[in-house]
Formats: C-alpha cells, sequence, structure tokens
C-alpha cells in the first residue's frame, strides 16, 4: 500500500509539474500564436486535459478501487447486513455506470468542441422529448431503488421476534454499559436515572422485583450465534450512537427517549477467526455520534459464541445487586420492604461479612442484618 | 473607451447632480457602501479570508488523521496550550477544529462568501437596477455578518476553545457545558454570531428578492432573466424560508444552557450529579436544525449551479439548453429541498416510517438534479468552447455534482444508510457535492466577474493551471475517502487506532492528508493571482467574454448607479449565442429584434412590435425616482 501511495503521489506530481512547464512554455514562446487562435491562451491544452484526466481517472479509480476492497469490511455477519450489502454494491454498479458516462459525456465534449476558429456552435435550446427521455429514465431507476429500499428497510425495523435475546446497551461518556436481564427471571428491571450512582451506574430501579438478578458489564457483549438478538439502546448523558460495523447496526442512544435495534448475528467469533485467517479477530461496537473528548474510543467487544459458552459466561456473571450490597450493605434499606427478603437472596456477601464482622463491630454490617 | 469615459462623467453629473452619493467620503465609500458592489467586494475578501482560516484548519486536523499523533509543535506559534507535550493535537481541541471547520465553510464561507457575493454584485447588474431596493438594509446585512465573524473569530482564541460538539452542535453536548469544554464559552459564542448571522442572512434575502420582483429594468420578464438571478431568487427564498428555523433551535439552546429550560434535555445524568431536567427531546432539535440544514445545503449549491449556467453557455457560444426546464429543475430542488430533512436522522430512532417516507422524497431529488446536469452536458455539445478559468470551473461543477451526487442516492436509502450513516462515506459525499462543487462556483464566478469588479483581467493562465491542480486534487482527496467510508471508519475520530476495524488504511489515511495538503497549497496559485490582478492585471474590455447579459453593458469602471445615463432597456433572452443568420456569435439583451431581422426566428418578428411598448415603460429608476 505505502508504495501505491508513492506512485500516486509520483504521478500526480509529474502532472503537476508537467502541466506547469507545459503552460510555462505556452505563456513564453507560443502566447501571441495562440491568442489569434482562441479568445484565452491554451485553449488547445486545456482541451487535451480533459481527455488526460478522463483516462488518467479511469485509471486511477479502476486501480484505486480494486486495491482497496481488501481492506473494506467483509461480507456481514447477520442476514439482514448481507441484504444491504448486495442492495449497496448493485447500487453502487448502477451509478458507477452512470458516474462514468456523464463524466465521459462530459469530459469528452469539452475536448472534442473545443473552440475552432470560424466554427459556428449549434443553436441547440431545447428537446421536449430528449429532456423527457432524461426525466423519465432516472426516475424509473430511482422508483425501484426506492422499492428495493423500502422493503429492506422496513424488515430490519419491524419488531424483533418474540424469542430474541434481549440485552440493554447504554451509552454514557466515555463508554458502554450492557445489562442482561439475568439468569433467573430473563426479565429487564426498570430503571430510572435519578438512582444512578457510582455503584449503580445504570440507575438499575430495585423496586422491580425483575432487576434483582440483572447483571452489567462494562467491556463485554456475549451473545448466542444464530438468535436474535434485540437491543434496547439508551444513553445517560449525551447523545451517542451504538455502531457494531461487521453486524450492519446503528442506531442512536438517546438520553430520555430509549431506541431499539435487533439483528441475528450468524457468524460466530471463532468462525469469523477462522474465515479471516486472524486469530485475534473480534467484533466491536464502537460510537458514531460525536459525544466529547474520547469518543474516538468507545470500544466493546462484542464475544458471539454457541449457547452453551453464552450460558457458562452469565453463569459466572455476579448479578449487580451483589456487587452493590458489596459495596454499601446498607443499599437494602433502599429497597421497598417487601423485595428485602428477595434481594438478600444476592447478598450472599453481606452474611459472610455478617459473621466476620461481628466481632470487629462493624457497626453498617451489623445494622443491615439486623434490620 | 475614452470617449464613453468623458460621456460618463458628463452623464453623471447632468442627471445626478442632486443625489447624495456624488461625493462620499472613504468611510461612505469604501466600508459603510451602500453600493451593491462594494458590498460585494466585503463579502467577497470576508468570504476569502474565513476560506483561508477554514481550509488551513482542515490541513491542521488532517495532519492527525493521516498521521496519527504527529510531532506538529511547529505550529506552537498558532495553537500553544493545544499542542500536548508529545506535540501532537489536543483531541478536545480536534474536535474544535473539525466544528469550526464545518460552521465557517457551510456558513461564512459558502453561504456568506458566495451567495453574498454573487447575489449582492449580479441582482443589479443583470436585472438592470441602479442598486438593490434598500442599500442600507444591504450595507446592515453585511456588518452583521462583519459582527457574527468577530464573535466567530474571537472564540477560536478562547480558554476553553470554540465550539466543538460538530457544526451540527446537537444537544445535550452542545447544551451541558459539564459535558465537553467546547460547550463553554464557545458554544456560547457560537450561537451569538449563528443568531445574528441569520439576521445577516435574511436582511440580504429579502433584499435580493425585492430586487429581483421590483425593479428589474423595462423588458426584463421572468422568463427573459439570466438563471443566475433565477438561481438567486430561489436561494433567497429558500433562506428566508429556512433560516428563522435554525434561529428558533438557536433561541431555544440558549435558554436551555442558560435559563435552566428542557426544551432538549431529559433524563440526564452527568458528572455525577443527575440533572433535573425532564420532558425535553435532543431529537426536537435536529428536526429544527436539519430544516435548515438540507434547504443550508442548496442555498449553498443553487447559486453555484447558477453561476455554471451562465458561464457555461457565454463559454460554449450556445444558449443554454433546455432554459424552462433549467428554472423548473430549479424550483422542483428548492421544494424538495424542505421536505427531505430527516434523511439525515434516519437512525436517531425517528419512526421508521417516516423514515420510508423521506427516503422516498429524497430519492426523488436525483430526477431534477439529473435533469441539470444532462442540460449542461448537451450545451456543451457542438459548442465552440473556450476555456477560460471561469469555463473550467464550471466544467469542473457539473463533474462534482454528477460524481457527489450519485453517492447521494445511495445515503438517501434509508435501509443503505444504517452502515454509512456518520462515516467517512457521508463526509466525502457532501463533501464533493456541496462542500467543492460550490467552491468550484465561488471559483468560477470570480474568475468571470472579476473584470467587471476591479476593472482588470486575471491571468488566464494561473488560472488554469489553478483550476487543475484543484481538481486533481479534490478528485485525489474525495474519491479515495469513499473507500475509508465503505470500510466504515466513522466521523470525527481523533484517530482510529482504538478499534482493530479501523487498522487498515492508514496508508489511504495518509495519501488523502497529503492530497489535502497539496490542493490547500495550490490555492495560493488563485489568491497571488487574485491580489495581483487588483493591481496589476491587464485592463478589462468592456465584455471581455462576449457575453449576452446587461452587466457587460456597463462601463468598465463601474460607479455607483451602473448605468452612465438611462438603464438599458431589455428585448430578448439571455441566451442568444451563435443565432443562425446572425454575423456575430453573440446578440446581448439590449438589443431589439428589429435591428436584427437576419437572425429572427418567425416567431420572434413579433416581438417587434413590443419594442414601443417597452420603451414606453416606466424607468424603474431608482436614482430619478425621488
Amino acid at each position: 500500500m505505502v508504495y501505491l501511495v508513492g506512485l500516486l503521489l509520483l504521478v500526480l506530481l509529474g502532472v503537476a509539474i508537467a502541466i506547469a512547464a507545459k503552460l510555462q512554455k505556452v505563456m513564453g514562446s507560443v502566447q501571441s500564436n495562440t491568442e489569434a487562435d482562441a479568445p484565452v491562451p491554451n485553449n488547445k491544452i486545456n482541451g487535451a486535459m480533459w481527455m488526460f484526466f478522463l483516462i488518467a481517472g479511469t485509471v486511477g479509480a479502476v486501480w484505486s478501487y480494486l486495491s482497496a476492497r481488501n481492506y473494506f469490511l467483509p461480507e456481514a455477519s447477520s442476514p439482514h447486513g448481507r441484504e444491504t450489502d448486495s442492495q449497496f454494491w448493485l447500487d453502487m454498479s448502477l451509478l458507477t455506470i452512470a458516474f462514468f458516462i456523464v463524466n465521459f459525456l462530459l469530459f469528452f465534449f469539452a475536448w472534442k468542441y473545443q473552440y475552432k476558429k470560424g466554427y459556428k456552435a449549434t443553436f441547440y435550446p431545447e428537446n421536449h422529448k430528449l429532456e423527457l427521455i432524461w426525466t423519465a429514465i432516472p426516475a424509473v431507476i430511482m422508483a425501484v431503488l426506492v422499492f428495493l429500499g423500502f422493503r429492506s428497510w422496513t424488515q430490519i425495523m419491524s419488531d424483533a421476534p418474540a424469542d430474541a435475546q434481549v440485552i440493554e446497551i447504554m451509552g454514557k461518556q466515555f463508554g458502554w454499559i450492557v445489562r442482561y436481564p439475568g439468569i433467573q427471571d430473563n426479565k429487564l428491571g426498570n430503571y430510572n436515572f435519578k438512582l444512578i450512582t457510582s455503584d449503580n451506574e445504570m440507575g438499575v430501579d430495585y423496586s422491580d422485583e425483575a432487576s434483582m438478578d440483572d447483571f452489567i458489564n462494562p467491556s463485554e457483549m456475549h451473545v448466542e450465534v444464530g438468535k436474535p438478538v434485540s437491543l434496547k439502546i439508551r444513553a445517560r448523558d449525551v447523545l451517542h450512537s451504538v455502531f457494531i460495523p461487521h453486524m450492519r447496526v446503528k442506531m442512536d442512544a438517546v438520553p430520555g427517549m430509549p431506541t431499539k435495534f435487533w439483528f441475528t448475528p450468524d457468524k460466530s467469533t471463532e468462525q469469523m477467526r477462522a474465515e479471516l485467517g486472524n486469530p485475534n479477530f473480534d467484533y466491536e461496537i464502537a460510537c458514531t455520534e460525536v459525544c466529547g473528548r474520547g469518543h474516538f474510543a468507545m470500544r466493546l467487544r462484542l464475544i458471539v459464541e454457541d449457547k452453551a459458552s453464552v450460558d457458562a459466561w452469565k453463569q459466572q456473571q455476579k448479578p449487580l445487586l451483589s456487587t452493590i450490597l458489596e459495596a454499601d450493605p446498607k443499599f437494602i434499606s433502599k429497597i421497598p420492604e417487601k423485595l428485602r427478603a428477595k434481594a438478600m437472596d444476592y447478598a450472599p456477601y453481606v452474611e459472610e461479612v455478617d459473621s466476620t464482622t461481628a466481632a470487629t463491630g462493624s457497626a453498617a454490617a451489623a445494622t443491615s442484618s439486623l434490620r | 473607451m475614452s470617449v464613453v469615459e468623458a460621456n460618463l462623467e458628463h452623464d453623471v453629473h447632468a442627471h445626478d447632480e442632486h443625489e447624495h452619493h456624488e461625493e462620499l467620503n472613504f468611510w461612505r465609500k469604501y466600508i459603510f457602501s451602500e453600493d451593491h458592489k462594494v458590498i460585494a467586494k466585503q463579502y467577497m475578501i470576508t468570504g476569502i479570508f474565513w476560506a483561508i482560516i477554514g481550509a488551513a484548519m482542515s490541513v491542521v486536523f488532517r495532519i492527525q488523521l493521516g498521521f496519527p499523533g504527529a510531532d506538529i509543535s511547529w505550529l506552537k506559534p498558532f495553537l500553544g496550550k493545544w499542542i500536548t507535550e508529545t506535540g501532537a493535537l489536543d483531541p478536545n481541541f480536534y474536535l474544535a477544529l473539525v466544528t469550526m471547520h464545518g460552521t465557517i465553510m457551510v456558513f461564512f464561507v459558502l453561504t456568506a462568501g458566495l451567495s453574498g457575493t454573487f447575489s449582492n454584485f449580479l441582482i443589479p447588474l443583470q436585472v438592470g437596477a441602479r442598486d438593490m431596493a434598500s442599500g442600507f438594509l444591504n450595507m446592515l446585512s453585511f456588518w452583521f455578518f462583519f459582527a457574527s465573524s468577530v464573535l466567530m473569530f474571537v472564540s477560536i482564541f478562547l480558554e476553553t476553545g470554540p465550539a466543538a460538539g460538530g457544526w451540527v452542535v446537537y444537544p445535550p453536548l452542545s447544551a451541558l457545558p459539564q459535558a465537553h469544554m467546547g460547550s463553554e464559552m464557545g458554544m456560547t459564542l457560537w450561537l451569538l454570531s449563528m443568531a445574528i448571522f441569520i439576521m445577516s442572512s435574511l436582511l440580504g434575502s429579502l433584499n435580493y428578492v425585492t430586487t429581483i420582483i421590483n425593479l428589474r429594468t423595462r423588458g426584463m420578464t421572468f422568463t427573459r432573466l439570466p438563471l443566475t438571478i433565477w438561481a438567486f431568487m430561489i436561494t433567497a427564498i429558500l433562506g428566508i424560508i429556512s433560516f428563522p428555523v435554525l434561529l428558533s433551535a438557536a433561541l431555544l439552546l440558549i435558554f436551555d444552557r442558560h435559563f435552566g429550560t428542557s426544551f432538549y434535555l431529559s433524563e440526564i445524568y452527568i458528572n455525577g450529579e443527575a440533572l433535573p431536567n425532564v420532558g425535553g427531546s435532543p431529537i426536537l432539535f435536529q428536526h429544527l436544525f436539519w430544516f435548515l440544514g438540507h434547504p443550508e445545503v442548496y442555498i449553498v449549491l443553487l447559486p453555484a449551479l447558477g453561476i455554471t449556467s451562465e458561464i457555461i453557455a457565454t463559454n460554449s457560444r450556445k444558449p443554454i439548453f433546455g432554459y424552462r426546464a433549467m428554472i423548473a429543475s430549479l424550483m422542483a430542488i428548492a421544494f424538495l429541498a424542505f421536505i427531505v430533512w430527516a434523511h439525515h436522522m434516519f437512525v436517531t430512532g425517528m419512526n421508521p416510517f417516516l423514515g420510508s417516507i423521506f427516503m422516498f422524497l429524497t430519492l426523488i431529488i436525483a430526477v431534477p438534479s439529473a435533469v441539470k446536469a444532462f442540460n449542461y452536458i448537451t450545451t456543451l455539445w457542438r459548442g465552440n468552447i473556450v476555456f477560460t478559468p471561469g469555463m473550467l470551473f464550471s466544467i469542473g461543477l457539473v463533474s462534482l455534482f454528477v460524481s457527489g451526487g450519485l453517492t447521494g442516492i445511495i445515503l438517501g436509502n434509508s435501509a443503505l444508510d444504517i452502515q454509512l450513516h456518520d462515516t467517512y462515506f457521508v463526509v466525502a459525499h457532501f463533501h464533493i457535492v456541496m462542500g467543492a462543487a460550490s467552491a468550484f462556483g465561488f471559483f468560477a464566478g470570480i474568475y468571470h466577474w472579476y473584470p467587471k469588479m476591479f476593472g482588470r483581467m486575471m491571468n488566464n493562465t494561473l488560472g488554469q493551471l489553478h483550476f487543475w491542480l484543484t481538481f486533481a486534487g479534490v478528485y485525489l482527496v474525495f474519491f479515495p475517502m469513499h473507500y475509508i467510508g465503505i470500510a466504515g471508519f466513522p466521523r470525527r475520530y481523533y484517530q482510529f487506532t482504538s478499534f482493530d476495524f479501523g487498522k487498515s488504511f492508514t496508508d489511504l489515511n495518509m495519501f488523502v492528508s497529503i492530497a489535502a495538503i497539496f490542493t490547500f497549497f495550490a490555492q495560493f496559485v488563485f489568491l497571488w493571482n487574485f491580489f495581483y490582478s487588483m493591481f496589476k492585471g491587464k485592463v478589462a474590455p468592456m465584455n471581455p467574454w462576449k457575453s449576452t447579459t446587461l452587466e457587460w453593458t456597463t462601463p468598465v469602471n463601474v460607479g455607483h448607479g451602473n448605468w452612465v445615463g438611462e438603464i438599458p432597456a431589455v428585448y430578448r433572452w439571455p441566451y442568444d449565442y451563435s443565432k443562425p443568420g446572425s454575423d456575430v456569435d453573440f446578440i446581448p439583451q439590449n438589443v431589439p429584434h428589429s435591428q436584427t431581422p437576419e437572425s429572427n426566428f418567425p416567431h420572434e418578428n413579433a416581438y417587434i412590435a413590443q419594442e414601443k411598448e417597452i420603451e414606453a415603460q416606466n424607468y424603474n429608476d431608482q436614482f430619478q425616482a425621488h
């Protein structure tokens, strides 16, 4: 790649020097001659430049595409992504054809009909038939593209299937936190931004029974391969945007307005590693809505694996409530009375702490257990 | 020539002896001038000044993007503490640069600089008026713009830096000073500056529309207006309708920032505290912003297309193909511009059904745009093309308009936009179609009307060199940038090294940066030519490009009032180039059909009868009115 860049630059430099030299020459010696020929100097050279630009541009465009495409993202790892990918390349090929035709005509005509002494341009102010044709053709093509786009868009944006794995993802300055519904009830509990503390970073509301077993993770998201994932997206400070490049997923995270996006990851991380021959490959989640200084580094790993691995991972995760109670046993007092007994199930460590600290006389632990 | 000039002196005295503008002092003549031509030049110089700053900023952040963490301590004299101890660019200031580059280029260069320069300069000259409908408001418009420029300029030097949340300044980031350094004083000044800018733009636009409707000379019917004027009028109408919406968006944001309201804020926890604001919606701001933001694209582009239409017709020595279709497509684009704004918001969580509607409306724009492109190409067909620098830039503009516009078909498709939204694909798309294309319109206009502005010619050869360097440069910068976007690189990233998927294309980013720096330096060819020719250029003839429109019937050094003596009447449309039967290849608009029997079409002989009627009409001469 470095060589290619170097080569291109060299060509660029060469062109610049060539033009400069040519123009200099014309300026110096042939000026009187050209001036007699055309109303402005260098008319012929500029005419020829269009053809040169056309050829060099075509070569450059084709060659740069061929060399760049190795670096494009690999085929999407989700069915909707593959569909939009193929639609993208279909659109792109139509556009490329239009791009070459239009630019060819433009540059070719510029060269072909350059000033000739004594030639009179054709007075040709309109042609309704021609205009109708070139209004109709783009209109028809657009109609087809709109239809295709509309069809995929409606599918992608439809409601998530009932069996989808529901995961909440919250953006903050500067990172993501994911929340899982927990292994006991498999239901996400409520949240409230006013409950956010340094322990309870997502403001999980423990007056909701479903919250008890929820667990969070600030660095990884694990999902089961082949099963739809329904992301519940929110932000707690400013706008963020969930971007999973390989899944072709993007949706803004908006404070005060939860958003969602569902997709089906159908290639596991392992599969992709094998496919790409890159043992270090990882799916990544990035932020694409500018959110401040650390915007460029809001990375979250996405691990797509089989059901057994995901379940094993989930088993290892400690419910957030346990972590909170471990750090602050008094937190139990903030939980409504009728749920306290259930909440205590998630505080095994309090029990332990209680028995050991009884001797050392920790007042805090004592109070919480007395209640 | 000297006879003409002597005549000029004589006539000015004969007609305008009682007028106040005869002996103006320096301040009233060059600074607080009410002459539309002086105001146009003021806009142009301010625009060029901002363009240099805006482009220089892009060079600085392109260095960071092409060479992450590069040692740029040599910029310390300019950037001071924004260079970290290792000599790298500060990430906060990177965002500030990106934001300022966008704001400056979109509003100060391509809105004020382009539209302000050429609407002001050409409207009275091409419709045949002594000046704008209100010279005073016109002057006010420039000085409001100047004041807003000063505020924005000052904000760059603040301790906490200028606004830095992207040129779209989405709240809550822009609403909360604690969220980002750039949302402190810099954002306050940004909002103030923009509020004043909007007033300036409104004063200007109202003046343009009024002048075009009321002050057309005798015989200048709407279907005899040059396409430049049509473009300027439609642009002004777009501005009048959409800019107030941005003002309201900005005002509500000011309220949220300073007076504790919650228009855009809801359920926010930041810096260890939960804010009391509930019930607002950040999406509301985006709707309001893009209700201007999208028409803004056309506010920037349409004047450039108008300029191009004029220059391509003149230098192809052919009538513009499909004059009425060109007007119709301008109107269609302008109309559609108002009902496509939410295509910037497909993935904001907006109702997906709305997304479908906006996709449909957006893709319709391709149709009138395609008509315009084809019409330009057909205008070249069987022409007798003269490659003045203005012409080169105009053809270049058409190429960029097409190349950049095509990728819009992909981005306007909501399903495809999911992946490409906020990636470099978008950056490449709009820089070509709106940034570079409009900048080309600006250059084309300057090269073409320079002789009328300064009475001197710019150096053609240098202009041609400038064109080829810039044209190649623009494609070298933005063509490969699409690839970076297809690979998923998000925009407004300080560096890409935090992600595995961002580790490819380091060389291509380097290449883009080098091409950008190259293109930046190519602009000095223009600057040199521009300022040198002002004093040392060849003295221009009255009508150097053999053009048909009215401005070329004014004397070489146009005084306030534009024409010496009577304002010419208009008898024909502005595109009688290479008319069959005529000896000359152009017939100016002020030549009656009765004088050109050899080239009249049968239906045009009917116009001869109307000539008396036209001549009997009111002079519509502002300077004679009172």
